[in-house]
């Protein structure tokens, strides 16, 4: 029996078509069907300047619109070979680490709606998940296209009120995560529906090319915050979870251990963040790299590697603007984590993942 | 005319029906007034399980909305109440759509199907002191026997919608029900055994202590079974949102769709009722001669409110493993309770078949410690069996610079 799961469907996570074909409940055959959501950000990139490229990045992934920010701008300075100021540098990591928590909270939360609790679990990490975008509202006004990083830093300084709503915050945040971890952890039904379910081994994760959290946990040390430390990552102290079976309970604790590093990450950048300026000051309002220089500019985004390569020109604009989307290439591991597994697990294997469709088709 | 109710009709123990049977009697012939007094308890029973739904919706609406740290609804009405109205104004002007290739005339008739056994199950349940429709002498095995027949109503709407999530949600539904059907009945076997009688009116006077305590593994048996015949999580995976949309209603809109949700509620409400009349004592309390209501809605209200709490609560289980649960856990420990039960009767009762008080309490202080027992030890050897990997205990971390080693 062939049955289309989605485009519309309640959990593949957007416009996400399956063609599936089931015996029974067990399913046989997978096809995954893109492109529903494709806007054309790539070539959209090529017919603007290199500042107005950052609010199609918002557009992406925009559950993680800082990590965007933030790979992009990392690609456009070493395009033009200029680092940010130090004080920039720590408010991005800051950002960056916030929005990873408010990334993995919403994953988390959909990953146990899809095992079936009715709303509970995502209200509370999206309780969280609101204190963190209004973080974000103080620092620049929107909550999830946030466009707050430019190239060389980002565009305003802090608010007064922003450091004491953010110590405010890490503290509640604290309780509610302990309090989400101890009633998650060991819940006898999440553990009895995920473990053992949909493991993927070390070799098929690196042989497929997917990374972040998913091929953490499949056991694989591989993390760029550590291996080419950006921005600020070189002088903060963090750890990084392994899974070891790669099902699917490795990949939602492998998620929920990252929240607590992330919120560790968060305190650091808050005790060393000195008074500076946040942008380098002569960069001129039309950014022009000289002919012919590539860059790629590569972040640990909260669903992989996420990477922009970028090629110029001389121009104002891009003349070629690649994404390494990790939400498309994580992907390629559908059929190995679905087939032989039942329709309950598919959704959740699905979950587990994290995909996010505006990333996919970009 | 003057007629009165002859003392051996099997509407005699009505005190409602005798009064309404008995007024009418002085107006009209004593035919017309078993048709009078039966239709308006009808309507009053039709009318209660329709409304009680309505606000059931709104109090797991609004439960829901507070465990989910919402406001919930809260428009219209005071606290929303009539909140339910508005769904159904909408569900009214909405298009009633049939799906092509559907079977147009099974589909239609789903939510009859689906909502007479719900009315027929009110008919024995005792509102008050000697208050129902009918006292029927096998009053447990008739609710046992309408409550199965939704399943009738829940697989034709699956096999006529032409959808195949609908069709998924059937199959299901189907398989979960008919392995459920046997650990509830032989947990009631229990209940029976101690009441001497199968009539539900007859129950709630036995119960001089509630069963809760006298049953207490029957208790959990029904309950749990109850809440995977009536799709309520962790079992709902006849209609599991997040997997097969809706389940079997997923094509039905408009008024049918209002039909099926109202009998989805209206199946909680009367579930809940028969708990509490089967465990909780039903309208026994103080006062019970004019509070007997009162007190059958509060322990109804209750059990409505665990149903609630468990589903703003619990992940979801998988199909194998709801089956495993019902033939690998529920019926063994039904069974035991039953041998239990049984000894216990039999040692315990008097030359008339008949146990005291003293015998309810000695029976309490021996079940409750044994379900405990039971229930722990049983339950660690099924959780071993389906949670055969190792819990994590340490929690391996990789500090400082990594190494990777690519195959």
């Amino acid at each position: 029996m062939t049955v289309n799961v989605g485009p519309q469907h309640p959990s593949t996570h957007g416009v996400f078509r399956l063609r599936i074909t089931f015996d029974g409940e067990e399913i046989v055959e997978v096809e995954p069907i893109l492109g529903y959501l494709h806007r054309g950000s790539e070539k959209l990139a090529e017919e603007r300047n290199y500042v107005q490229v950052v609010t199609l990045t918002d557009r992406m992934d925009y559950t993680s619109s800082m990590i965007n920010n933030q790979a992009y701008c990392l690609a456009v300075e070493q395009l033009l070979g200029i680092t940010p100021p130090k004080r920039g540098k720590y408010l991005r990591t800051l950002v960056a680490e916030l929005q990873r928590i408010a990334s993995h909270l919403i994953a988390v939360g959909f990953f146990i709606q899809e095992l079936g609790a009715f709303g509970t679990p995502l209200m509370y990490s999206f309780r969280s998940r609101e204190r963190i975008l209004d973080l974000f509202e103080m620092l620049c006004g929107a909550r999830v296209t946030v466009s707050y990083m430019r190239p060389g830093g980002v565009f305003a300084d802090t608010p007064n009120d922003f450091w004491p709503a953010l110590e405010a915050f890490l503290d509640d945040f604290a309780v509610e995560f302990e309090e989400m971890e101890h009633l998650l952890m060991e819940n006898e039904i999440l553990t009895a529906r995920t473990r053992g379910v949909s493991p993927i081994s070390p070799d098929l994760a690196i042989n497929c090319s997917v990374s972040g959290p998913v091929l953490r946990a499949s056991g694989v040390n591989w993390d760029w915050r550590k291996m080419s430390p950006y921005d600020a990552y070189d002088e903060m102290e963090f750890d990084i979870p392994i899974g070891r079976n790669g099902d699917n309970y490795d990949r939602f604790w492998v998620r929920m251990q990252e929240i607590k590093q992330s919120m560790r990450i968060v305190r650091q950048c808050i005790d060393i963040i000195e008074p500076g300026p946040v942008r380098i000051a002569d960069l001129p309002l039309v950014l022009r790299p000289e002919v012919g220089v590539e860059a790629y500019g590569r972040v640990e985004a909260s669903k992989g590697e996420l990477a922009f390569y970028l090629v110029s020109d001389g121009g104002v604009a891009p003349y070629r603007c690649k994404v390494r989307a990790p939400s498309l290439i994580n992907l390629t591991i559908t059929e190995h984590l679905l087939v032989g597994w039942t329709l309950p697990d598919m959704i959740v294997s699905l979950g587990s993942v994290d995909i996010n469709m505006g990333e996919v088709d970009r | 005319m003057n007629c009165q109710l002859a003392s051996d009709s099997i509407f005699y123990q009505n005190a409602l029906y005798r009064f309404i049977y008995d007024t009418a009697g002085t107006l009209v012939p004593c035919s017309f007034s078993h048709v009078i007094a039966g239709l308006t308890i009808m309507l009053m029973l039709v009318n209660s399980v329709l409304l009680g739904a309505a606000l059931v919706t709104w109090l797991e609406r609004r439960l829901l909305g507070r465990l989910h740290n919402r406001i919930g609804p809260n428009r219209w009405g005071p606290f929303g109440l009539l909140q339910p109205i508005a769904d159904l104004v909408k569900l009214i002007t909405k298009e009633d759509l049939v799906p092509s290739g559907a079977d147009r005339i099974i589909f239609t008739a789903v939510p009859l199907v689906m909502m007479v056994p719900l009315v027929l199950m009110t008919a024995v349940i005792p509102f008050a002191q000697d208050t129902m429709l009918a006292d029927l002498n096998i009053g447990v095995l008739f609710i046992l026997a309408v409550s199965s027949a939704t399943t009738i109503g829940i697989f034709m709407a699956g096999w006529s919608s032409n959808n195949r999530y609908a069709l998924f949600g059937a199959a299901r539904s189907v398989a979960v029900l008919i392995s459920y059907e046997v650990p509830v009945v032989i947990s009631l076997l229990g209940v029976v055994m101690i009441s001497g009688s199968m009539s539900l009116n007859d129950i709630v006077h036995a119960q001089s202590i509630p069963f809760l305590l006298v049953q207490p593994i029957a208790l959990f048996v029904f309950v749990t079974g109850m809440s995977a015949e009536l799709n309520r999580t962790p079992f709902d995976i006849a209609e599991a949102e997040s997997e097969i949309i809706a389940g079997y209603h997923t094509e039905y809109s408009g008024i049918k769709f209002a039909l099926i949700f109202a009998t989805e509620t209206g199946a909680m409400l009367v579930v809940s009722a028969v708990i509490a009349t089967l465990f909780l004592g039903g309208w026994n309390g103080p006062l019970e001669d004019f509070l007997g209501w009162f007190w059958f809605l509060l322990k109804t209200l209750a059990i409505i409110f665990v149903f609630i709490w468990v589903r703003a609560t619990y992940p979801r289980l998988r199909l194998d493993q709801i089956m495993a649960l019902s033939w690998k856990f529920l019926l063994p420990l039904s069974l035991i309770n039953l041998a239990i039960t049984a000894v216990e009767v039999f040692l315990l009762r008097d030359a008339s078949g008949h146990l005291s008080l003293a015998d309810l309490w000695i029976m309490a202080a021996i079940n409750i410690p044994m379900a405990i027992l039971l229930i722990l030890l049983m339950g660690g050897l099924f959780q071993k069996k389906i949670n055969s990997l190792p819990v994590r205990t340490e929690t391996p971390m990789v500090p400082g610079v990594p190494t990777i080693e690519v195959k």
